[in-house]
């Protein structure tokens, strides 16, 4: 059964069938980065470009990474550097490295809604790398499966999804993958940062980070995204931390072990501690080596339904 | 009626043709490890690797007499060869991958191949490929259980074989062996 998608644009839109089919090829592709030679041929004779709109360092060295992994040739795109500065716009960019014959477009891009225009508008198979505030389909996929190796499954877990959810692209993907693959979904936050209409996803809303730890059996903690905030949602990062910070006292205080997890970068002592962040609780650098073998297992399908 | 039914039992049989009943397959097998002992002697540089998907089925049947016969531990495993494969997006359906099993090292071994059925010699090309990111044998040979002779696309040809059989490229060899199998191996006319 192949994807029932060309294109990987958000979690919105693939079937939970999708979702373990990525899972069962990413289980083989992270036996293959841990061989002694990393590589397999798999797409040698297709070009992927990866279109950064916007700052990142983790996703794309770890699309960079999967697509060499897959014998992939790959071309960098960053905005800073182009001439979209210039003024021409994102289809023409784009329509001008497809004509230097690319097959699959990786793109990251600030306004929601970006890859899925482009979808509309080329022949390539586009993976939405993170649209504005809208989904990051891979970081949810790379979540869900370090979940699954974690505690054995993603049915029946409790997940609370700690942070600024307003501003986050990690939480609605999130949302979506978890409530597809059956698990219970909670958002917690400063009530400036829920947005208004969350409960309409079905998921619970809590403002007592410590009711949230005590409810899950893993705590997903995101980032305070100051660059996209543009007026103040709490009185400072200090009391943001008093109040919304995971620390090792929280934890003790629970009467069970939760897992962390964080999608990168953290804030050490804002939204986690040190002291949390290192422990044996969290499965972060987990993330990042499933991270890996997800988008190498996303291309790899993708790459078969060609568009 | 009688007629009938025996016109029936004729195309029946001209549909699907058994190559090879259990007691054969047992005997078949006990052969191919008299060749792999004469070749191997007491195993001391040798490995075996199955190839996924169907090729383990068979080989789980060899190592299992092989181990028996010799009463000595092989290092064996299973190679999955499909992200090497050169038909990947050339044809319609999906691949889709199987757990390669490999818990020793092959850097300077004798590995012996194992397969259910050689047809055009394209999967042993790709597991060859698929080993060599493991290590550098010393040296790489090849079982098949059913030999299918003249359909070769590639220059590739067997070391051990469990019994050869002309056939043409519509036709299909389907290997029913393993846990809860019949253990018989039948020829299938495609088209009829």
């Amino acid at each position: 059964m192949p994807l029932s998608q060309q294109h990987l644009l958000g979690i919105k839109n693939i079937t939970a069938e999708d979702i373990q089919l990525i899972f069962t090829t990413a289980d083989n592709f992270k036996e293959v980065i841990n061989r002694p030679i990393k590589k397999v041929p798999s797409l040698r004779d297709i070009t992927i470009a990866n279109v950064f709109f916007e700052n990142s360092t983790r996703t794309r060295l770890s699309f960079e990474l999967a697509e060499k992994r897959l014998s992939a040739d790959v071309i960098n795109f960053s905005a800073a550097s182009s001439s979209v500065k210039k003024g021409e716009t994102l289809l023409d960019t784009v329509n001008n490295i497809l004509a230097m014959k690319v097959d699959m477009v990786v793109m990251r891009h600030a306004s929601p809604g970006a890859p899925h225009f482009l979808a509309r508008h080329i022949r390539a198979n586009i993976v939405n790398a993170g649209d504005g505030t809208h989904e990051h389909p891979t970081q949810a996929l790379l979540d869900t499966f370090s979940i699954r190796e974690k505690l054995g499954g993603v049915a029946g877990k409790k997940v609370a999804i700690i942070g600024d959810i307003m501003h986050s692209r990690v939480a609605i993907s999130n949302i979506f993958a978890l409530q597809k693959l059956g698990a219970e979904v909670m958002v917690c936050g400063p009530i400036t940062l829920l947005p208004k209409y969350i409960g309409a996803l079905g998921v619970k809303v809590e403002l007592d980070v410590q009711k949230a730890l005590a409810w899950c059996d893993v705590a997903n903690v995101l980032r305070i995204q100051l660059e996209r905030q543009q007026i103040k949602y709490f009185p400072s990062l200090r009391e943001y931390a008093l109040y919304y910070g995971i620390n090792r006292e929280r934890l003790n205080r629970l009467d069970k072990e939760i897992t962390i997890m964080h999608p990168g970068p953290i804030n050490r002592g804002v939204e986690l501690n040190s002291d949390v962040a290192d422990s044996e609780h969290a499965i972060i650098l987990d993330q990042v080596e499933n991270g890996v073998a997800i988008r190498m297992a996303i291309l790899y399908l993708l790459a078969n339904a060609a568009a | 009626m009688h007629l009938f039914l025996f016109i029936f039992a004729v195309l029946n049989a001209m549909q699907k043709r058994l190559i090879l009943n259990a007691e054969l397959l047992s005997i078949t097998v006990d052969r191919l490890c008299q060749q792999l002992i004469e070749n191997h002697s007491n195993f001391a540089n040798a490995v075996i690797l199955g190839l996924q998907p169907r090729g383990v089925h068979f080989s789980d049947l060899l190592v299992a007499h092989l181990r028996q016969l010799i009463s000595k531990d092989i290092p064996y495993g299973y190679l999955d060869a499909t992200f090497y494969r050169d038909d990947f997006r050339r044809r319609d359906k999906l691949a889709t991958a199987n757990a390669t099993k490999i818990d020793f090292i092959i850097e300077d071994k004798e590995v012996i191949l194992v397969d259910d059925v050689l047809f055009t010699g394209r999967t042993v090309r790709a597991a060859l490929d698929a080993m060599m990111a493991y290590g550098r044998p010393s040296k790489v040979e090849l079982m098949v259980l059913i030999n299918r002779k003249y359909t070769r696309d590639l220059p590739i040809s067997p070391d051990y074989i469990g019994k050869d059989v002309n056939t043409i490229e519509t036709q299909k060899v389907l290997v029913d062996i393993g846990a809860g199998k019949k253990n018989k191996v039948w020829l299938i006319n495609e088209e009829a």
